[in-house]
């Protein structure tokens, strides 16, 4: 357990460095992108819900984020992700996929 | 799991150690650091008053991300959490009134918060101390005030106590809800129920608009010829505009009448004829009048309500008081940041941030501005909903979050589709913030 979670902390701080001076994107404690709760409020704590709205946690990591970025460039249709993807840098997007499918 | 250390061992011991692991590990998102703290150790106490959607967020959150080191005690005078969003789908006949209703026993179980239900009676800023009627003192690190708003009564003249039992606001859900549903239900087929919406900012946005569509539909399904009126002090529908006049026009052409710029200055009770400052009057069968609002009386207890005597005041980044070290504040007692609605979703939002922004504090780190969002969902008959929503980042240079550019916007038309997602929305935001 302890190490998968220090291999998350060591990619999120990787691609936060990226993302460059600024960025909401640290994970200051090192184990939750705090953003990555923005998402909660539908999707559930952690990305976990049964609901008619999806869940995210556990879903393929590529597959989120590839989703999230066809939302915001507009070539996948939706009601409202379309509108709140555009919020959120690539790199953000690549931190909330990368903990989305860590949950489980 | 199998090295517990002494203290671990000792709570263990204390709990009866069969039901403490039962509980650790049947329920999702518990953990036994969630309710010792890491090997016991404790970083700071937080007190949160106030367990509404920003308040009961912020407190889960802190043990969640502190992972038990912050201690948090949670006052709230209400035994009881009755849901604001969701209860005009009550008025309008489209949902038990029991659905809105949940207990806190979620944040005491799962995430060992220490509730208190008792009312606050005062602050004492400087010592570092609430104290509360019958529930005593508490101590605090940091304190999260989350106190909701109060109506400012006076701006409607004739709208005294007497006047309150039976003109209604309902706009904290609860008994009036309940009581508004009845008087609704009691009104001849052929009457009028009047609605009147305080100038912005005020709780909700497009709240009074989703009200007079749900009142609308119960009156088109179930009594024929009476009407919906809108006196609306601001001079247009200041939340999904088009959507909710489109709908209006297309479904409810004969039940509402919409009249902007209509302040509601005055009330007889006797006659339930109200006035506005140009000296029209209209009367109702059913009044449900809102007076304008400001941050609830014990923010100013506090000291945080610097903005025009209404609200208060914070830096964005931590949600610290601008005006009281070590208070954060939440929702709707806050001077808004620009596009950022007071709404349940917010509030549940800057209790996350504020959680965030004071677990940095208390490990001795500097808290990091973070992003916001925001989406309101409006049903507007049994089925169909329409929506708003919105991103907002700190912006360095104007020290407030913005929208970001792009970001955000409102349902192309009304849908079944969203109406299940407003649903699905509700049943996840109590238990994001409540369990």
């Amino acid at each position: 357990m302890k190490k998968t979670a220090l291999a998350i902390v060591g990619s999120l701080s990787a691609v936060a460095a990226l993302a460059g001076p600024g960025s909401t994107a640290t994970p200051a404690t090192g184990h939750t992108p705090y953003f990555a709760a923005n998402c909660a409020n539908c999707h559930g704590t952690d990305g976990k819900a049964a609901s008619a709205i999806p869940p995210l946690a556990g879903r393929d990591r590529a597959y989120l984020e590839e989703s999230m970025k066809a939302f915001k460039n507009g070539t996948r249709p939706a009601t409202i992700m379309h509108q709140l993807a555009k919020g959120y840098t690539d790199e953000e997007i690549a931190i909330l996929a990368e903990f989305f499918a860590k949950q489980n | 799991m199998s090295r517990f250390n002494p203290d671990r061992r000792r709570l263990l011991h204390a709990l009866g150690a069969s039901t403490a692991l039962a509980a650790a590990a049947g329920i999702p998102g518990t953990s036994l650091a969630a309710v010792t703290g890491k090997r016991g150790r404790k970083i700071g106490h937080v007190v949160v008053i106030g367990a509404g959607f920003g308040g009961a967020t912020a407190a889960k959150y802190l043990r969640k991300w502190s992972d038990g080191t912050i201690e948090v005690t949670l006052i709230e005078r209400n035994r009881q959490f009755v849901s604001c969003p969701a209860s005009n789908e009550v008025l309008g006949g489209n949902r038990a009134y029991e659905s809105l209703v949940h207990g806190y026993d979620g944040l005491r179980k799962n995430w060992g918060i220490r509730l208190v239900h008792a009312p606050v009676t005062g602050i004492d800023a400087d010592k570092r101390r609430v104290r509360t009627d019958g529930a005593g003192d508490f101590g605090y690190d940091r304190l999260v005030l989350a106190p909701g708003f109060d109506f400012i009564h006076g701006d409607i003249a004739g709208y005294d106590a007497k006047a309150q039992e039976s003109i209604l606001h309902a706009w904290k859900a609860g008994p009036q809800t309940l009581a508004l549903r009845k008087q609704l239900e009691d009104l001849p087929a052929g009457g009028t129920y009047v609605l009147s919406v305080p100038k912005a900012p005020y709780r909700c946005p497009p709240g009074p608009y989703e009200r007079a569509s749900q009142i609308a539909w119960y009156f088109k399904t179930h009594k024929p010829g009476s009407k919906v009126i809108i006196l609306d002090a601001n001079d247009k529908v200041i939340s999904k505009e088009k959507l909710f006049l489109g709908v209006w026009e297309s479904d409810y052409k004969d039940i509402i009448e919409y009249r902007p710029g209509w302040n509601v200055v005055a009330v007889d009770p006797v006659t339930r004829i109200v006035s506005s400052e140009l000296g029209d009057k209209e009367r109702g069968d059913v009044l449900n009048l809102l007076p304008p609002q400001r941050a609830a009386d014990i923010a100013r207890v506090a000291g945080v309500v610097n903005v025009n005597d209404r609200w208060a005041d914070v830096n964005w980044i931590s949600l610290e008081s601008t005006a009281v070290r070590n208070i954060h504040v939440l929702g709707d007692a806050l001077q808004a940041a620009p596009l950022m609605p007071k709404s349940a979703h917010m509030a549940n939002q800057h209790g996350k941030a504020a959680a965030a922004a004071i677990v940095e504090i208390l490990s001795g780190r500097e808290p990091q501005p973070t992003l916001m969002a925001n989406t309101c969902y409006s049903l507007i008959d049994d089925k169909r909903a329409i929506h708003v929503d919105s991103v907002h980042r700190y912006h360095p240079e104007k020290k407030v979050p913005l929208v970001v550019d792009g970001s955000g916007g409102v349902s192309k038309e009304p849908s079944v589709e969203e109406g299940l997602y407003t649903r699905a929305w509700a049943t996840t935001m109590w238990k994001d913030s409540l369990s």
